[in-house]
């Protein structure tokens, strides 16, 4: 590399593009942080801070681990993330009340939130592991459709639709990319099409409602619909360049539930207008069609379908989070990863971005090698 | 399938999923421009209107003031609490606490209750008004620990002369529901905001209302306060100038004492009403404070009506005072005010006799109207006719109904042949026209009309009543000849300053004298010799009527008196009238009768308003629990 008289081999060896996108979205969420906390670093901001540059180092230690390591490590992890689920499970059966995390003192460690990049892994793994003759068969599709099926089904149980969702869309998503034929997927897209207007009717009437109060809003603004309206209403208000930094009523004069986490892009659009806006789903697609290249470039078969997988359940966040935020979709708790107030789903995807990195470095060295 | 076709598979269907990830972010991008572009206006109104909270500031009420200017409806500062539902965080702990600081009656609290629960939003919930400074002061101390309460300073309407003013004036009230539903004005239902409910407080709402004022508030989603954007201060209400001499009104509404009736004092050349009193009446300060229903019960309970306006809406057979005005209807139609007709006490159509009060022998037009011989009537007006006199009953103002701003006024009757066809499809009798002769039978006229034929015949112009105001001068001289009007002028001056009926009430006072007639009314009809006196029942016995002028010189002013079941005009009436008509020309000599009167009737009227309260209780308590509604 011509420029390793100036800065180590070891640091201009790191993914830079990757590293500078995924800095300006959490710089850009921790600046709206600190406006939804009316101006101020605390409760919001600085938390975030530290927990970016935490989960950040993290993932740069991950890029050096080796993709055959992932390999070996995909049904184990499986297994215990999956054990950890049970047990939430048991502990909220036992407590008396949902809950969806383990407090372990120091962190509360949320297992649905590990089990999307994890069940990515496990069915990457599963085909890395099927001989190719066999991508036809029905062993391709029941075991894993059952690696997909139980955490989903534990997780829907807790009751989290959206993370029980992403689960499966993630596993389903590689299952295509494995090469399983056209047909199931196109079949199992008419299914559900169908399934959709009768599940529906099966639903009580206020289930009903909230999950299709989405398409209209406005008959219902002070209940169901409320989360829906007023974000839109924050959104549309910003017009093109926004009211100005610190300055959005909707956010500040709490009309905006979830300012700072689920409907962060609400409170964002209000102040920076579609301009921001724009540029933050930019800066998600580039990370994304880094991720596809990443993808693209790999070496083994795991690799590929590791890291498609993996920028699949990144692209999932951003899309639900953002239709819901604009109205297009139900309100599910999806938060926007790395830009949303919290830990779990920043970690999440860390830990997607630490492992793609670690597939885009061998990528590279196999060039070099070459 | 082998590895190598594997591959070229992963990377097609990669490219499909990077396709769609493409196009996620393709629609993305457009629906966000269609909300923060294409729909910006409508986003940008919803969230100004999320932010900010219009907040009316009643305007204060317009001061209604008599005609030299003294105050007769003006606006109290006084200490008001309100509830904002929106900032109101434990309902029924917050209500209790304020039950317990201002001592809240349980009705009260049901009210409160229910309308907090009925609220949203910013609107305030009025909780307590006119409340004192102690009590204004335990609630604001108070405040960190009572979350949405608010305590505030505001007006409050005030009558100073009290019921003296309640018939004329009205009183104000909050808007009810009927009200609210007809304006839909938001500023209706703002707490402390008080319309006119009867009355010229009614009547001239438009002009005393005045603008409100707003304030732009800047509020959270909880509805906490974050700070007032702007002010538009309130205009208050025009200020309204009656024809009224508050000081005259006053009097004479004292000077009738625990008596029901009215006094209506007219500018005879004007047309101004400078006296309008009708009592008993209500305290309109207690009806603008909401009324009780023990003090509602009362009033309408009270057989001396004191919720009606008797000078305006109660009518009465005028008697005795109707003969001025139809002496000149037969002046009008040519009779001899020097021929004489003899009284032998009575008179005879028929079979039938029509009494007279007296014996009076022979009479001629002036001594039939200073000794109020029926009998000269009964045969004069037979000669000319009764339609004759109907016609001058009108321009003299009777069976008018006036162009004034009050809510009602009946107007009565004044009879005639074509009258008694279209109504009762009969023909006019002979006996009709000796009834009506005396002011009897079918005619019915109101104590203002009274006053009005009193002015006319004063002044000999055709004056309109006037209540608000300034007069551009005299009204125009009646068309009818001056020395009619004279003659009858001198008859009245006769009744009461001469041989005449009302000799006992003539003015003590140097150089003004007044003329009248007076008149008694029967209230049923009573078989001959057996007319409504002392000894009947307080309802069936006969109203006293009174009609006046003065100074006789030059008149000024003009006035009619009406008592009901006073027994008789001269008894009953004319003393009220000549106390009332001496207040304008020596106060001093009036005040001093007023108050040898009030010390023997028990104090003034609130004095004897709260007495007659406090007896009306004891004796509802002690006809035992009456079931309250």
């Amino acid at each position: 590399m011509s420029s390793s008289s100036l800065v180590p081999a070891p640091i201009a060896q790191l993914p830079w593009r990757l590293i500078l996108l995924v800095l300006l979205i959490a710089g850009f969420g921790i600046l709206v942080q600190f406006s939804s906390a009316g101006g101020s670093l605390m409760p919001w901001a600085l938390p975030q801070a530290v927990r970016f540059g935490a989960f950040l180092g993290m993932a740069i230690l991950m890029s050096y681990v080796r993709p055959d390591s992932f390999k070996a490590f995909a049904f184990p992890a499986y297994a215990v993330v999956l054990l950890l689920l049970v047990l939430v499970e048991a502990l909220g059966f036992v407590g008396g009340g949902a809950q969806r995390w383990l407090d372990l003192g120091v962190i509360r460690l949320q297992p649905s939130e590990l089990m999307k990049p994890v069940v990515i892994l496990a069915v990457a793994r599963f085909y890395d592991l099927l001989p190719a003759g066999e991508i036809r068969r029905w062993t391709a599709i029941w075991p894993a459709a059952a690696l997909i099926g139980l955490p989903a089904a534990l997780v829907l149980l807790q009751p989290d639709l959206g993370t029980a969702s992403m689960i499966g869309f993630g596993g389903l998503m590689v299952m295509f990319l494995a090469g399983l034929p056209l047909r199931l997927f196109l079949g199992g897209l008419a299914a559900v099409a169908v399934a959709i207007p009768v599940g529906l009717s099966f639903l009580h009437g206020y289930q009903r409602q909230r999950v299709t109060i989405f398409l209209d809003p406005e008959a219902d603004p002070l209940g169901a619909g409320y989360h829906i309206t007023q974000s839109k209403i924050a959104i549309g208000s910003g017009g093109l360049t926004g009211k100005g930094y610190l300055n959005g009523t909707q956010s500040h004069l709490d009309y905006l539930p979830e300012g700072h986490t689920d409907f962060v892009f609400a409170t964002m659009a209000e102040e920076w207008g579609l301009i921001g806006g724009l540029f933050l789903i930019g800066c998600f697609f580039l990370v994304l069609l880094w991720g596809m290249r990443v993808a693209l470039a790999a070496r083994t078969r795991f690799a590929r379908l590791t890291a498609a997988g993996l920028t699949g359940t990144i692209f999932f966040y951003v899309a639900i989070n953002l239709m819901m935020v604009m109205g297009l979709a139900p309100v599910v708790g999806i938060p926007l990863p790395l830009f949303s107030y919290g830990g779990s789903a920043m970690l999440t995807v860390m830990l997607c971005l630490g492992a793609l990195m670690a597939i885009d470095r061998d990528n590279r060295g196999e060039r070099r090698r070459r | 399938m082998t590895e190598t076709l594997q591959g070229l598979s992963f990377t097609r269907r990669a490219l499909v999923l990077g396709g769609l990830q493409a196009g996620v972010a393709a629609i993305l991008a457009g629906r966000m421009s269609w909300l923060s572009i294409a729909e910006n206006e409508r986003y940008k109104l919803l969230a100004e209107s999320n932010r900010v909270q219009l907040m009316l500031v009643p305007p204060r009420r317009g001061w209604i003031v008599d005609r030299h200017g003294r105050p007769i409806a003006i606006n109290r500062s006084d200490y008001r609490v309100d509830l904002i539902p929106d900032q109101v965080r434990d309902p029924e702990r917050t209500i209790a606490a304020l039950a317990r600081l201002l001592a809240l009656p349980p009705d009260e609290v049901e009210r409160i209750r229910e309308e907090l629960a009925r609220a949203a939003g910013y609107q305030p919930v009025p909780v307590a008004e006119n409340l004192d400074f102690d009590k204004y002061a335990a609630v604001t101390i108070r405040l960190p620990e009572l979350p949405g309460v608010a305590p505030q300073r505001g007006f409050s309407r005030f009558y100073p002369d009290g019921a003296a003013v309640g018939h004329l004036v009205g009183y104000v009230g909050t808007a009810n529901k009927e009200e609210y539903e007809a304006a839909k004005n938001p500023l209706l239902i703002t707490p402390g905001f008080k319309i006119g409910k009867e009355g010229l407080e009614q009547t001239m709402e438009n002009r005393l209302r005045g603008k409100p004022g707003a304030k732009r508030l800047e509020v959270t989603a909880r509805g906490k306060l974050v700070r007032e954007l702007s002010t538009v201060s309130d205009r208050s209400g025009g200020i309204l100038p009656l024809t009224i001499d508050a000081g005259l009104q006053s009097y004479a509404a004292r000077r009738l004492g625990d008596e029901s009736g009215s006094v209506v004092v007219l500018d005879c050349l004007t047309g101004d009403i400078v006296c309008m009193a009708s009592m008993p009446a209500y305290d309109p300060n207690s009806f603008s404070d909401g009324i009780g229903i023990n003090e509602w019960r009362m009033l309408s309970d009270d057989e001396r009506r004191p919720l009606v306006n008797k000078a305006l809406s109660s009518l009465y057979p005028p008697g005795s005072t109707l003969k001025p005005m139809v002496s000149m209807a037969l002046l009008g139609a040519g009779v001899d005010p020097e021929d004489i007709v003899y009284c032998p006490g009575g008179y005879r159509l028929g079979n039938r006799t029509f009494k007279c009060l007296g014996r009076h022998g022979p009479m001629n037009m002036h001594r039939a109207i200073a000794k109020s011989c029926n009998t000269y009537f009964y045969s004069m007006t037979r000669r000319i006719g009764y339609d004759a006199v109907a016609v001058m009953a009108r321009r003299l103002g009777l069976g008018a109904e006036y162009d004034l701003p009050v809510v009602s006024q009946s107007y009565g009757t004044v009879p005639d042949s074509e009258w008694k066809k279209r109504k009762y499809k009969q023909d006019w009798t002979q006996s009709d026209t000796l009834n009506a002769a005396i002011g009897q039978g079918y005619v019915l006229v109101n104590p203002l009309q009274l006053a009005v034929m009193a002015a006319r015949i004063a002044s000999g112009r055709d004056v309109a009543p006037r209540l608000i105001g300034r007069a551009h001068g005299p009204a125009a001289p009646l068309d009818l000849p001056p020395e009619h009007f004279e003659r009858v002028r001198k008859a009245m001056w006769e009744v009461v300053n001469g041989n005449g009926t009302a000799g006992r009430s003539r003015l003590a006072l140097d150089g003004i004298e007044m003329g009248g007639k007076t008149g008694t009314a029967q209230v049923r009809r009573i078989t001959a010799g057996q007319r409504g006196q002392a000894g009947t029942p307080w309802k069936y016995r006969d109203h006293g009527l009174f009609v006046c002028f003065a100074p006789t010189a030059n008149p000024r002013y003009a006035a009619s008196v009406v008592i009901d079941h006073g027994l008789g005009g001269s008894r009953a009436a004319a003393p009220v009238a000549k106390d009332v008509l001496t207040y304008l020309f020596d106060r001093d000599q009036a005040m001093a009768a007023l108050a040898g009167f009030e010390e023997s009737w028990g104090g003034d009227i609130s004095a004897r308003m709260a007495r007659d309260a406090r007896r009306w209780l004891a004796a509802k308590s002690a006809a035992g629990p009456a079931p309250v509604a």
